[in-house]
């Protein structure tokens, strides 16, 4: 009744390929984009900064990054969390090096040096595909976090192999070190989101998407209506790369504020945002969005319900907490491989229809 | 097809002119390892004819559309196209040049709907840069309209206007060849390649099918070379037939001299019971 | 060519492919559940350290699930003084039959037929919910494993040659070698073995042809388990029971890429090659670079590996039709 289409039609290519072709659609995302904007900032303490909205954006935008190259191309990457160390340490270096520098030039410069790692990782996608692809970037995740462990100049040599986040500031505004405003931080990620969630649709989209996507569905038969796949399979890698590497910048530098290695970009990393966009959609921007949330409010959820109010103790909420995680992806698999986004397009396909049944 | 149907067929048939060959294959031998799947094999696409390639299974007819497609390499021969020799290149390289292709076991983008499928096969057509594209407003988005339209044609001609927005995936097999034909077709190309097109069809489907061919090559022109099983199309048609047989060519004529044609009987036609 | 008569090299080297050895006891898991149902497992190093938790639990008469049901108001954790070795590897030995059973019903029944990938991280959600459950029965710190396998130095060698060669590892090449001739026997002579590499070959085939999928793959699975279970023995006994046992699984993925998906032999080979290589750089290279390379090393290798044989030695070639 309320979410109808009838009577709607499409007379132009324009509309008919909007990324809200229902008005309510469109109407309920800009109301949602205007509260997260203008209002939130008002009511928002550190609390809420720190433990749920800058981890939801952070990871927001490396799960992006990550269904670029897993959902639309059909590579599997399992380093993830290599690459996100890259543009964490990029950021460092250039917060360090070149301290009257904007944060926004400090990420995306970092984002861009992580693509041209995450190119060079991707050149054994042109020879290996499926899980072999996956254990190749098993490789690249090892021998980056060894790599920023070992190589004393990305850490500026300190003696704790740690690298922190000096203070500098977005036009003016202090973004990174220990006196941030909230409000402050939570706008700069959700900016960046914004931005690269717009550019990541208009690029799946058009051409370059359906090459990815070409790829993935048919290396061969792609080849024959012109992609060539070396550029194509190099372009996921390289765009998915400069967004996980914006993630992990800013992951670093206005988030944790801290980080080292082994413990901040693990491979439990890299697992966590595949489990993102698992169960939250393979090639969709939506469902990167709706599994970031997830796997980042899950462990909030049992921390304050479990722990905090049943009292369990909290190795057994952790225990319960990876068994969940793991028979949801078991699960989605089998049931819906398109995840949790498969299941919203339904439920609005029902409603477009509601009240009635078909 | 009705017997006035084939008249008229026939009629047309005889009457077309047709240009210079498009494509020359010259001595074309193909090894795979102890295998011979083609050998010394040479014939002629003219401009603007329906070339059939015929044969029993195993023959060596995929491997030589795979050829000409630039999958294999042949260990020998030449590949003329355009009236120019055709060095080595890749798959893609190919596309560009004007030769679109189905397969036998179609190779559509299952994950895609029927109108991205169809999208896909303006590739080559499409330029804008990637700067472009992810402003998306302004001369990608133009682009793509464009390209749009064209597809828009593709799918009118085919009749497929109420599978648009279907996954490719969940199609009945008979409209996912015919929007396996429609990829082909968006790319405007200069060469068709047709890997059995009507492999597994009614006879209506198969009606249909050769209908869409027949216009195609009327209508835009295109070449087109097809493999194709059943004797009653390739009649219908095609304009000259190559049989192969063992990775050997045994015949090269229209189709109805093909018919009387001996080696072509004992390895293939058999005799008719009427 | 110094390093030739430095019996030190030697030491590296037999060290390096004992230890290749215990890889190739983990990859033979892998191998054999490719083999038969053309499942990467990731979760086959989560099963070597599920086999060990309880294995352990049964010999020290833990109560599975004690600190879960803590919570209820139960207090205890042990019921006994657990069960002598050998029962309580009987005991071990049914339990991983009866969890290949489940995983066959739970997880592969309704994947039959999806595509490699799908299958794979499947399987990295079992190994998630695997390592939970393992840690909710069992508990998550580090235990003691001994199995009245022979231990410290070989005095024999020592005296001998001047080598220090643990009798444990020289116990695990001995049974690795056992368990790789009769696996490799078994696959290529009796019936079973048939209807497995059918089984690997075409899902839909060996079932018109009246093979059981369900029944063949629980076997494997189940062999499979056994497998993990003598690797989980074996790794447990040298450094502990714990968490990072199941990271050894990750390590068996480069031995798989250079021996081949496929091959029983070539996990063995691959697990030598790796086990050799990793000690011999780190050794070597290691010094100058900052060391711990033990790492990466592995993946980097499989990785030029991979790039020029992407079949490995063994393998069988992949060919695409079009």
């Amino acid at each position: 009744m309320f979410y109808r289409e009838a009577g709607d039609f499409k007379t132009s290519y324009k509309s008919d390929q909007q990324t809200f072709p229902l008005k309510l659609d469109k109407i309920l995302f800009w109301l949602t984009m205007a509260i997260a904007a203008f209002v939130i900032p008002f009511f928002l303490n550190e609390y809420w900064e720190k433990a749920i909205f800058l981890p939801f954006f952070i990871y927001a935008l490396a799960a992006i990054g990550l269904n670029i190259l897993t959902g639309y191309c059909g590579q599997v990457s399992l380093g993830t969390g290599g690459f996100m160390a890259v543009g964490a340490y990029a950021s460092f270096k250039l917060m360090t090096g070149f301290p009257a520098m904007d944060m926004f030039l400090v990420i995306m410069i970092a984002g861009l040096v992580t693509a041209g790692v995450g190119v060079l990782f991707g050149l054994p996608s042109l020879r290996i595909k499926g899980f072999y692809l996956a254990v190749a970037t098993l490789a690249s995740q090892f021998f980056l976090v060894w790599l920023f462990n070992k190589w004393e100049w990305t850490y500026n040599y300190s003696a704790t192999g740690q690298i922190n986040s000096p203070e500098r500031d977005f036009l003016g505004i202090v973004v990174t070190g220990a006196y941030t405003k909230p409000w402050a931080t939570y706008l700069f990620c959700l900016g960046f989101l914004f931005l690269f969630a717009w550019i990541a649709r208009n690029l799946v989209r058009g051409r370059i998407g359906r090459s990815w996507m070409a790829i993935r569905d048919m290396d061969i038969a792609a080849e024959i209506i012109g992609v060539n796949p070396l550029v194509a399979k190099m372009s996921a890698f390289a765009i998915s790369s400069f967004f996980v590497g914006v993630a992990g910048a800013l992951y670093f530098s206005v988030w944790l504020g801290a980080a080292e290695p082994t413990e901040a970009f693990s491979i439990d990393q890299s697992f966590d945002v595949l489990f993102m966009i698992i169960i939250g959609g393979l090639g969709s921007i939506l469902g990167s969005l709706i599994g970031a949330a997830f796997i980042v409010l899950l462990p909030v959820l049992f921390k304050n319900v479990f722990v905090g109010l049943l009292g369990i103790p909290t190795d057994i909420a952790e225990f319960s907490q990876i068994i969940l995680v793991g028979a949801l992806i078991v699960f989605f698999l089998i049931k819906e491989p398109h995840g949790i986004v498969a299941y919203w397009r339904t439920l609005k396909g029902k409603l477009r229809l509601w009240p009635f049944p078909y | 097809m009705s017997d006035t149907n084939k008249m008229a067929v026939a009629e047309s048939v005889s009457d077309r002119r047709f240009g210079e060959p498009i494509m020359e294959m010259k001595n074309i031998t193909m090894r795979f390892g102890g295998v011979i799947a083609i050998q010394d094999i040479s014939f002629d696409i003219l401009q603007g004819e329906i070339r059939a390639i015929i044969g029993p299974n195993g023959a060596g007819k995929s491997s030589m559309l795979n050829v000409i497609n630039g999958f294999y390499h042949p260990q020998e021969g030449e590949i003329w196209f355009g009236g120019e020799k055709r060095s080595p290149m890749k798959p893609y390289q190919i596309a560009y040049q004007g030769i679109a292709r189905t397969f036998q076991n179609i190779a559509l983008f299952k994950g895609m709907s029927t109108l991205d499928n169809i999208m896909t096969g303006r590739f080559t057509h499409m330029k804008t840069n990637i700067f472009s594209q992810v402003l998306w407003r302004g001369a990608a988005e133009k682009e793509e309209h464009e390209n749009r339209e064209i597809v828009e044609k593709v799918i009118d001609f085919l009749e497929i206007q109420s599978i648009r927005k279907t996954e490719v995936g969940k199609l009945p097999y008979g409209l996912q060849k015919r929007v396996e034909l429609g990829r082909a077709l968006a790319a405007e190309p200069k060469l068709l390649l047709l890997d059995e097109p009507m492999a597994g069809m009614n006879v209506e489907e198969k009606e249909d099918m050769s209908r869409f061919i027949l216009d195609v090559n009327d209508e835009f022109g295109t070449t087109v070379a097809l493999i194709e099983h059943d004797m009653g199309v390739v009649m219908d048609i095609a304009d000259r037939v190559v049989v192969m047989d063992y990775g050997k060519k045994i015949g090269d004529d229209t189709p109805e001299n093909i018919l009387k044609n001996q080696a072509v009987i004992d390895a293939y036609l058999g005799v008719a019971n009427d | 060519m110094f390093f030739l008569v430095d019996p030190f090299f030697y030491e590296i080297v037999i060290s390096g492919l004992l230890a290749g050895v215990m890889y190739a006891l983990v990859a033979l898991g892998f191998v054999l559940i490719f083999k038969a149902s053309g499942i990467f497992n990731f979760a086959q190093g989560v099963l070597a350290l599920f086999a060990a938790l309880t294995l352990v639990g049964f010999q020290t008469g833990q109560i599975p699930f004690a600190h879960l049901l803590s919570v209820f108001g139960l207090h205890a954790t042990h019921w006994g003084a657990g069960f002598p070795t050998v029962i309580a590897l009987l005991f071990s030995l049914l339990v991983m039959i009866g969890l290949a059973w489940l995983i066959v019903q739970i997880v592969l029944k309704p994947l039959v037929n999806q595509e490699g990938i799908i299958l794979f991280m499947a399987t990295i959600g079992l190994a998630y919910v695997l390592e939970g459950v393992g840690d909710l029965m069992w508990g998550a710190n580090v235990k003691m494993l001994d199995v009245g396998l022979p231990e410290g130095p070989s005095e024999f060698i020592l005296d001998t040659t001047d080598m220090f060669i643990d009798k444990l590892e020289i116990s695990a090449a001995v049974v690795a070698i056992v368990l790789v001739t009769v696996l490799t026997l078994f696959s290529a002579y009796t019936k079973m073995g048939r209807a497995l590499r059918a089984v690997a070959d075409d899902h839909q085939a060996a079932l018109s042809v009246g093979i059981s999928l369900e029944t063949i793959w629980w076997i494997v699975w189940s062999v499979s388990g056994i497998v993990a279970l003598v690797a989980g023995v074996m790794w447990g006994a040298k450094s502990g029971v714990q968490f990072s046992l199941s990271l050894i699984a990750l390590k068996a993925l480069p031995v798989l890429m250079l021996g081949g998906f496929t091959s029983i032999p070539g996990a063995i080979v691959g697990g030598l090659m790796i086990g050799l290589g990793e000690k011999l750089f780190e050794f070597y290279v290691g010094p100058m670079i900052g060391g711990a390379t033990e790492n990466w090393f592995a993946y980097m290798l499989a990785l030029l590996f991979l790039l020029f044989r992407p079949q490995g030695l063994f393998g069988e070639k992949i060919i695409e039709r079009v």
